[in-house]
């Protein structure tokens, strides 16, 4: 799903930066402007925005089964903390795969710019991607996956607070659901700012 | 003798109500004590207290003479240890299977090895009366009677000082509320603990208790050996015990 979402927008954004760029003679910059528009900003936001959507909720909507139907009381009287049994190893989970399937929807999006760019506005397929790769620098990628890292980490989180704290049945479990999505994808595109005014300086 | 458990003036507002206002109760070793009480009158609330789930607003919880409310989270786990509870809907794990509920303790808080905790799950489910053959299926599969069972079975497989029920009955048929009652009295018996249940079904709280408490606007209003209870003498009790909606106490519609 992230991978069709990366294609799609590669292959937009080439289109874009095409007809921008041929308004002051810069079509050439097409490969530039696309990698860097891909592994700094939209692979880690949109693959954070669509993963807020699916595990923010499932998350939330697990844990907040388990805190109505008393599973959480359950566990707190069995000896074990609810938070080291539910709670972390779901945020690691999150802060270790997230950059991962940021870094495959990097390339799938390059790749979905590529596809546009030699197939339909005769690019020179070696030169496209020689220019995407010589431009590209170190900390592009270091910014994407920490992004995508932090973006993890807000995803579980969120998830994982409005579950344990929801409260009356199934009417309840579904407002935690709503908030977790809702919470984690405004707090992402805040933090997304953050980060990317604190590496920019 | 020391009281195996010892409420003191325990007080906690929710939402702006006084749910618990000073609850005295003591649970001597060894003695079953069922507190009955309309709902909303803070049955649940005293359990959850008592257990660590909710923090009083003030009073004391004292386990064999310490006091737990105020314990960090860590040392509470231990006191824990202590403890066996059944809950209303048995909150079992769904994720789970059945000897892995009812062996959770031993895996996740003992670190006992997988093998010696299925063995002793398996054990335990034949004390309760569950068939071995469903240890490897998921909770959900079982009937409501079958998963008291499960959650009793957790509940006990650590050999816990005090039991605690809460409504360990409601919404079994009657033949199933009477096995599960009679399961609680023979295991309370062979584990020589102090219980705790908390019940509306008046049938099963007269099986169940030594003593019977009644909880009524967040304070303890009767207290008495079960045998007494229809010559108690206080007539919220009386009004209770024989159903009427007309007494002392106002039903909540």
């Amino acid at each position: 799903m992230i991978g069709l979402t990366a294609v799609f927008i590669g292959a937009a954004l080439a289109l874009n930066i095409y007809v921008g760029g041929a308004r002051f003679n810069a079509e050439s910059f097409v490969p530039n402007i696309v990698v860097l528009g891909i592994t700094r900003e939209l692979g880690p936001v949109l693959a954070g925005l669509m993963l807020a959507g699916r595990v923010s909720a499932g998350i939330a909507a697990e844990i907040g089964t388990m805190r109505v139907t008393e599973q959480i009381d359950a566990m707190t009287t069995l000896s074990t903390d609810p938070f080291k049994f539910l709670i972390a190893p779901r945020v690691l989970a999150a802060v270790l795969t997230l950059p991962v399937l940021v870094a495959v929807a990097d390339i799938i999006g390059v790749m979905g710019g590529y596809l546009v760019a030699v197939n339909s506005l005769d690019f020179n397929g070696a030169t496209y991607l020689r220019n995407t790769f010589n431009f590209l620098e170190t900390q592009d990628v270091v910014l994407g996956l920490t992004k995508a890292a932090v973006f993890g980490f807000i995803i579980a989180v969120m998830g994982a607070y409005q579950g344990y704290n929801s409260s009356g049945g199934a009417l309840g479990v579904g407002r935690a659901t709503t908030n977790a999505v809702v919470g984690a994808i405004v707090l992402i595109l805040a933090v997304n700012y953050l980060i990317t005014a604190f590496f920019v300086e | 003798m020391t009281a195996k458990l010892q409420l003191i003036g325990l007080k906690k507002k929710l939402r702006g109500r006084q749910v618990l206002d000073g609850v005295d109760l003591d649970v001597a070793p060894g003695k079953s004590i069922v507190i009955i009480g309309g709902s909303g009158q803070g049955k649940s609330v005293t359990l959850k207290c008592t257990l660590g789930l909710m923090k009083p607003d003030s009073g004391q919880v004292l386990v064999d003479g310490a006091e737990i409310t105020k314990m960090p989270v860590e040392i509470r786990a231990r006191v824990m240890r202590k403890f066996g509870m059944l809950f209303q809907g048995a909150a079992l794990f769904d994720s789970l299977s059945v000897w892995e509920n009812i062996a959770f303790r031993l895996i996740y808080a003992d670190n006992v090895p997988r093998k010696d905790a299925r063995e002793r799950a398996i054990e335990t489910m034949r004390k309760v009366r569950l068939s071995p053959d469903f240890a490897d299926v998921r909770p959900i599969e079982l009937s409501g009677g079958m998963q008291k069972r499960a959650g009793l079975a957790r509940a006990i497989i650590a050999k816990p000082d005090i039991l605690f029920f809460d409504e360990p009955t409601t919404g079994l048929d009657p033949i199933t509320a009477d096995a599960i009652n009679d399961l609680i009295v023979e295991m309370v018996k062979e584990l020589d603990c102090a219980a705790v249940s908390i019940t509306h079904d008046m049938p099963s709280a007269r099986k169940i208790s030594d003593e019977i408490a009644m909880l009524h606007d967040g304070k303890i209003v009767w207290r008495g050996p079960t045998s007494t209870l229809d010559s108690s003498g206080n007539a919220m009790v009386d009004q209770f015990v024989a159903g009427r909606a007309d007494g002392p106490i106002q039903a909540v519609v």
